[in-house]
């Protein structure tokens, strides 16, 4: 109960600061962060209940980006549809993965998600109708009512995405398919032995990290004006999904929400004070620092510290 | 589309160039991740700065190949520290080494290419020598002699890992700590020096075929990406840790690719190696010649 207060309390926060005549930069730098809550939440329940290691968030995401852009220059259909339909997609690529789950584990598994996100790439580089390698401009719709701005609209889809997200994480990882999850990240021939129905489980979470995925990817195109493939399928969104549960810690639903909100403010700070380059090795530095000195993350860290006293 | 069968041989010609290369830049690999199992996801990364080292060295009029040999040793102490850091923080901690190890590596490889891009931005480098830019016209055919350095290159490199693995008592040793580790542990040997030692080379490797990447081709920082595909593709389609598999693959990807090239354009070829590792993963996993 407590948990769906703070859920209302934040969702209603952010609507209210869209409705204020808070800075519009405000919203343009929190709507990337928020979309990193959203992946690195997703990532988390097949990466780090499962331990299942995807590097190819950017298939998903791309994926997401190009379904919502297929809607919009098809059928100019509204945000709430490509959205949908970008989850749709998400969640049929998820199954696909999912699917090689039988085979596929450890570095093999995570060799094979960077295959799919190059081979999606190389598909939309070498699709006409959506601008091939140089993409594709695309004209706004008029912003809805209550909204000053198309940002600041984003801004709020995207929070409603996030909590969505953080909302089935905790709902995945304290049922008793978490419970699963966790038993085949531990040992896959013991849990399939003591009757947990593994691939059922792995499908279910491949495929909802998928839905998450696709689906914060389909505001981007809408969000920067424009969609081409280089940045839609980039691995860099591969390793800030992965970087911000390990920071923030992969056992609880808090987890990656810490580490992308932390990740995602500095990287959106360095972004504009110093480089974008700089914002990478930002996390691949904290990213290996992490996974060595505190391989459960900062919740791992504050448990501890919690647990001296 | 334009098709004969003297475009196809040149294709396939091109290819079996191309092919060789790609078996000497996966060979590293192959003994890193093939024979002792390290998740090694930044191989195609170290690669990459074998070629920028490359690059300055060769800038003070060394010999590019020559200047790949001399960073040889440095590459090799890398490589060496790397496995001395990685196994005492994951694997000597045993649990959990999966994903955090593959973390570690991953992480590393984004090290490495912005460290690049920051140290001489994201411009394309090229090297300079004699055999660069010329081709051997051999009858109608013009081959480059860019490609018939890296072949020569590659196949004196994979014979010499091969005859190095099988005839000398260390390269033995590497062998068998592929194969089991605890027996080895119980003839008095130490697996993790062994390793250590294997590792080393791998890395040393790198170097060299660092230095091939960019006789090949202009090289940037971020090409250790495509090259996640290429390698790995070897490695997997060889069967984990065979040379000579290493060098078959090499050839089936390098005329894929070059065959590729030829009917569809450019822009299709980053998609060969990838699809490629996919499809051999599906159906069979361990290799042609796996273990």
């Amino acid at each position: 109960m407590k948990f769906w207060i703070g859920i209302a309390v934040v969702f209603l926060a952010a609507l209210g600061t869209a409705l204020s005549g808070a800075n519009e930069y405000f919203f343009y730098a929190g709507y990337v962060v928020l979309t990193f809550v959203v992946l690195a939440t997703a990532w988390n329940i097949l990466g780090g209940y499962a331990g299942y290691v995807n590097f190819g968030t950017g298939a998903f995401f791309g994926l997401g980006s190009y379904s919502a852009v297929v809607l919009f220059k098809a059928l100019s259909a509204p945000l709430a549809l490509q959205i949908v339909a970008a989850a749709a997609v998400g969640a049929a690529l998820g199954f696909g993965v999912g699917i090689m789950t039988l085979r596929l584990r450890g570095i093999f598994f995570a060799i094979a998600t960077v295959a799919i996100l190059f081979i999606m790439e190389t598909l939309m580089v070498n699709w006409r109708y959506v601008g091939g390698a140089t993409g594709l401009q695309l004209l706004r719709p008029e912003v809805i009512a209550p909204f000053p701005s198309y940002t600041r609209m984003l801004f709020v889809v995207m929070a409603f995405l996030a909590l969505l997200a953080i909302a089935i994480a905790r709902y995945v990882q304290i049922s008793w398919i978490g419970r699963g999850l966790r038993a085949i990240r531990d040992s896959e021939e013991a849990a399939e032995c003591s009757g947990v129905p593994t691939l059922r489980l792995k499908l279910f979470a491949c495929v909802v990290s998928g839905a998450l995925m696709g689906a914060a990817g389909a505001p981007m195109p809408m969000y920067l004006s424009f969609v081409e493939p280089a940045s839609s399928f980039s691995l860099n969104w591969g390793v800030s999904a992965l970087a911000m549960p390990m920071i923030g810690g992969t056992a609880h639903w808090i987890g990656p929400v810490v580490g992308a909100l932390l990740l995602g403010s500095i990287q959106q700070i360095v972004t504009v004070t110093i480089s974008n380059e700089i914002n990478v090795l930002v996390v691949g530095v904290l990213l290996v620092l992490f996974v060595v000195l505190a391989p459960d993350g900062i919740v791992g860290l504050f448990r501890k510290l919690v647990g001296r006293k | 589309m334009i098709f004969s069968f003297d475009l196809l041989f040149e294709a396939i010609l091109f290819g079996i160039l191309l092919g060789c290369f790609y078996a000497a830049v996966s060979i590293g690999l192959s003994v890193s991740f093939g024979l002792l199992d390290v998740p090694h996801v930044a191989h195609p990364a170290i690669m990459i700065l074998g070629s920028y080292c490359t690059y300055v060295v060769a800038a003070w009029g060394l010999d590019p190949i020559l200047s790949g040999v001399v960073l040889m040793p440095a590459f090799f102490v890398l490589g060496v520290l790397i496995y001395r850091f990685y196994y005492e923080t994951f694997e000597r901690r045993g649990s959990d080494a999966g994903v955090r190890g593959l973390a570690f590596f991953f992480g590393l490889a984004f090290i490495i290419e912005v460290g690049l891009i920051l140290g001489f931005g994201v411009d394309q480098r090229t090297v300079h020598a004699p055999y660069i830019g010329s081709s051997l016209a051999l009858g109608e055919y013009r081959i480059p002699y860019r490609m018939l350095v890296a072949f020569g290159v590659a196949l004196v490199l994979t014979f010499a890992l091969t005859l190095y693995l099988s005839k000398t008592f260390t390269g033995r040793a590497i062998k068998a700590v592929a194969q089991d580790e605890p027996a080895l542990r119980l003839m008095g040997a130490n697996p993790v020096r062994i390793k250590q030692w294997a590792f080393g080379i791998a890395t040393g490797v790198s170097a060299l075929a660092g230095a091939m990447l960019i006789i090949v081709g202009p090289v940037e920082p971020a090409l250790d990406r495509l090259y996640i595909g290429r390698t790995f593709c070897v490695v997997v389609l060889a069967g984990l840790g065979s040379m000579t598999g290493t060098l078959a693959a090499g050839l089936i990807l390098g005329v894929a690719e070059s065959i590729v090239l030829m009917m569809l354009g450019a822009s299709w070829a980053p998609a060969v190696a990838f699809g490629l590792l996919l499809v051999v993963l599906g159906i069979r996993p361990q290799g042609l010649f796996g273990r």
